[in-house]
């Protein structure tokens, strides 16, 4: 498998750390324990599409959101998380 | 008083010669690590290059200053290699004796590092950097006229001659059973 680095370029998984799904960019605020609960322990699983958060460890130490079909391995896009973060803010 | 000997990364290891390629040490400089505060790219930019001779480069790419450089080496960071840096409004780490620096010269490093590293290095051009693996050690490798200066953390000075080592042998061997 190979991930697109919006810094470096195409780069093989191996300089990649995996961290999880990308809601870890949506922490909840202090307090709504559900929230958190929901933030921390439950995840979708889907035989499909999906959102997680990848660091070029080996590389430029980018986090990067890459959204690829986890049944046919092919990524779709990826983009640096402190751009997705800020977008979202 | 006890008495302590400077001793480089390297020493007793390099250098190497096999097969038209050659495997040296290079000499122990300042090594300053920078990352410009939000915002402040352009001015660290421009601050360094009245200093050192040279502006922050590209993504992937050094510049050259007076007998300096700097190189990009990762996500808003740079390394000032062979001066120490100006005040400069950016998070500023001495790693001078955190790395061990090596030259891979003789025009087969490529031939080589396609062995250890993930990263296609002959697709490099001349002042080329970028940040990937040689075997399992996180390293800097730049791209130059005579061949690849590589750069891995201090401690695993011996790894990284070890694998050099291995794969100039192999490749030296090779040479010699070709037809
Ligand atoms: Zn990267």
């Amino acid at each position: 498998m190979r991930i697109e680095c919006p810094i470096c370029g195409n780069r093989d998984r191996r300089e990649f750390y995996y961290l999880g799904a990308a809601d870890y960019l949506d922490r909840p605020a202090l307090g709504d324990q559900d929230a958190m609960h929901k933030y921390l322990h439950l995840r979708e699983n889907p035989a499909g599409v999906t959102r997680d958060l990848w660091h070029h460890e080996a590389g430029c130490s980018a986090w990067v959101v890459v959204e690829r079909n986890v049944s046919t391995h092919e990524v779709l896009s990826t983009a640096l998380a402190s751009d997705v973060k800020r977008a979202g803010a | 008083m006890i008495e302590l000997s400077a001793k480089t990364p390297c020493a007793g290891l390099l250098p190497l010669e096999t097969g038209g390629m050659s495997l040296r040490e290079l000499e122990a400089v300042p090594i300053t690590s920078i990352m410009p505060l939000n915002g402040k790219h352009g001015a660290v930019s421009t601050a360094l290059e009245k200093a050192v001779g040279a502006a922050l480069p590209d993504i992937g790419r050094s510049l050259a200053g007076k007998s300096t450089e700097v190189l990009w080496t990762g996500q808003n960071q740079f390394f000032l290699i062979g001066a120490t840096a100006p005040d400069l409004p950016a998070g500023v780490t001495d790693q001078s004796d955190a790395w061990t620096r090596v030259a891979l010269d003789g025009g087969r490093g490529a031939q080589v590092l396609a062995r250890l590293c993930p990263v296609d290095c002959g697709a490099l051009e001349v002042g080329d950097v970028i940040r990937s693996q040689i075997g399992h050690m996180s390293a800097i490798i730049i791209c130059r006229e005579a061949g690849f200066e590589l750069m891995v953390f201090r401690a695993f000075a011996s790894t990284l001659v070890h694998e050099l080592e291995l794969v100039m042998n192999s490749i030296a061997a090779q040479d010699e059973i070709r037809d």
